[in-house]
């Protein structure tokens, strides 16, 4: 039974929770060794998240204070002194922007190598070894570094396995600063949580997409109507985007989000590569498309070939009917 | 260092941006990884300038236009094929362009990439250095935040927006539902996104100017840095697949009782 430390990076969100991405990394981090959770934050912020950081599989907790002015740096000078403290077998984050900047700066200020977007975590008689899919899932690479502890970044909602509670055991780490440059953070706007309970389009469970088939901003919202049905985040081609219906936070896509939820459901998207890189790997595809040649049908589980203004409202009868 | 940044934006001497140019397989085609190696298949498809770098490209290109006396370089280290590229980043309109091209970077980790960029960066000097915040091959999105650390400069980084003044930079992250303003004294490196104007299309006198402006292919050596490729951890492949691809499964033409079958379905898979 593996013993080693593992030093995990938590992210705190705006309106003071920890972020979504926590479960997974403290669930690999559990398979590996000693989950260690670092949570940088303002010091009541911190300690009201640590109880679900434990409950989450945290074995222990550092609470380091974020200055909240320096942008970044205080974050990866945290990370260095945990490193220091708690000599761990591996560090991980999330590989959202946060969690990229941190450990970017923190693996080469200490020389170690740093292992990017990774959808798994594990050990093999060698050591610890990452997991990605690469080009849209169209390739399983696995990769290790060749001395130290790696430094890994994990994709959100790539990982299932969830860790066992354990009881609150936190500690206040003091961080000396490293005195790097560092930009201001002058001001932070934080929006209300949107009016919608939608989940967010990184990280669901099940995601509905719309493209070019629904013909506009208004035909959207029958994206929109089956998502609510089903609980499920919103997503949408290019085409989609390009063509103004929604933002472009919304594009899955080689150059949007790239995803793996565990239903995924494109409604008039014809599937382009540049579409499928970020989808392929869902569980459950469903695709409905007016055109049977549309390449999204080849990686579909279940395709209907038919109008998404007359399918979708079937669907929709058929789901409120079971409910009552 | 700082006081005399300024003084270069006070009209002093000119002011360097440089632009990380990386080079990507087209997203419109498929791309292939080569199984022996697990290096990116350079002859199995069309290699462009990422397109969020592109925007970056545009950002500097559009500032040195309104601020003369600014000088735009385009540096990326990569294949010595990546110079049409280069070249294609001299026709939009940068100054001069820099690549770094040598056998001992072929298969190079993120934290190799970031020292040459370093080497390089400090060859050539700068006052902003501009990266793409993602690209789109790989997606790391680490880069611009590792030469942070290692050329001590304040990283501003995933910007929506950027506004470059006299030796000061100030920006916006925006993110869900955070909006952050950050801003630092130059030099300092940026990352842009998507939410960047397009970028333009190179036009036929910058085809034609292009021909004319400097490109230097150097290599590791001529960058006067000791890189100690095998001495730093380094993060290797171990093992690469292509995976089965995906299987078509059941497709029918709509019907009356397709909503039905298609809530049988998800209840069959527990997803209702």
């Amino acid at each position: 039974m593996a013993t080693d430390n593992i030093l995990v990076l938590l992210e705190v969100t705006p309106d003071g929770h920890l972020a979504k991405s926590s479960a997974g990394l403290l669930g690999v981090a559990a398979v590996l060794g000693k989950p260690v959770a670092l949570i940088v934050a303002s010091r009541d912020v911190a300690e009201r998240v640590s109880n679900s950081a434990a409950e989450l599989g945290a074995a222990q907790i550092l609470m380091a204070d974020d200055d909240s002015t320096s942008f970044v740096t205080p974050s990866v000078d945290a990370v260095e002194c945990a490193f220091q403290a708690f000599g761990p077998s591996a560090v991980i984050a999330s590989h959202s922007a946060y969690g990229r900047d941190v450990l970017a700066r923190f693996a080469v200020r200490m020389g170690l190598a740093i292992n990017v977007d990774a959808v798994d975590v594990t050990r093999d008689d060698q050591g610890i070894v990452a997991h990605h899919s690469a080009y849209g899932g169209t390739y399983n690479v696995t990769s290790a570094v060749t001395f130290g502890a790696p430094v890994i970044t994990l994709r959100a909602g790539a990982v299932n396995s969830r860790a066992a509670a354990q009881p609150t055991v936190a500690e206040n780490l003091v961080v000396p600063s490293s005195r790097r440059r560092s930009a201001v953070i002058d001001f932070r706007e934080v929006s209300d949580a949107p009016v919608t309970s939608r989940p967010d389009l990184r990280g669901a469970d099940r995601v509905i997409s719309g493209g070019r088939g629904l013909g506009s901003a208004e035909g959207f919202t029958l994206v929109e109507q089956l998502a609510d049905a089903l609980g499920a985040a919103v997503g949408a081609s290019r085409a989609a985007v390009d063509a103004g219906y929604v933002p472009h936070s919304y594009q899955v896509g080689q150059t949007g989000v790239q995803i793996s939820p565990q239903l995924y459901v494109a409604l008039g998207i014809s599937g382009a590569i540049q579409h499928k890189a970020g989808m392929q790997t869902s569980k459950i595809i469903i695709a409905i498309n007016k055109d049977e040649t549309a390449p999204i049908f080849d990686v579909a589980d279940y395709g209907v070939v038919g109008d998404v203004f007359t399918v979708v409202p079937k669907l929709l009868d058929a789901l409120a009917a079971a409910d009552s | 260092m700082a006081g005399e940044t300024l003084a270069r934006f006070r009209g002093a001497g000119r002011v360097k941006i440089v632009v990380l140019i990386k080079e990507v397989p087209d997203t419109w085609g498929e791309r292939y990884l080569n199984l022996e190696t697990g290096l990116a298949d350079r002859h199995g498809s069309a290699r462009v300038i990422d397109e969020i770098v592109e925007r970056g490209l545009e950002f500097a290109i559009s500032w040195a236009a309104e601020n003369p006396g600014t000088e735009v370089i385009a540096l990326s280290m990569a294949p010595v094929e990546a110079t049409t590229n280069i070249r294609k980043a001299l026709a939009m309109g940068a100054d001069r362009g820099i690549l770094i091209a040598d056998e001992v970077l072929v298969g190079a980790d993120i934290t190799l990439t970031a020292q040459v960029l370093a080497a390089a960066l400090t060859h050539t000097g700068y006052d902003l250095i501009v990266a793409g915040d993602q690209t789109t091959d790989g997606a790391g999105g680490a880069i611009p935040a590792a030469l942070a650390e290692l050329l001590d400069l304040p990283l501003l980084s995933r910007l929506s927006s950027i506004d470059v003044t006299s030796g000061e930079v100030r920006a916006t992250q925006l993110s869900e539902r955070v909006m952050l303003s950050l801003s630092s004294s130059l030099p300092a490196i940026v990352s842009v996104t998507e939410r960047f104007p397009d970028p333009r299309l190179p036009n036929f006198k910058g085809i034609v100017s292009a021909k004319n402006k400097p490109l230097d292919v150097l290599s590791v050596a001529d960058l006067g840095a000791s890189i100690d490729v095998l001495g730093s951890a380094r993060a290797i492949l171990t093992e690469i697949e292509a995976k089965p691809p995906r299987v078509a499964g059941r497709k029918e033409v709509e019907d009356a009782d397709s909503g039905n079958r298609l809530a049988d379905f998800l209840r069959q898979n527990q997803l209702v």
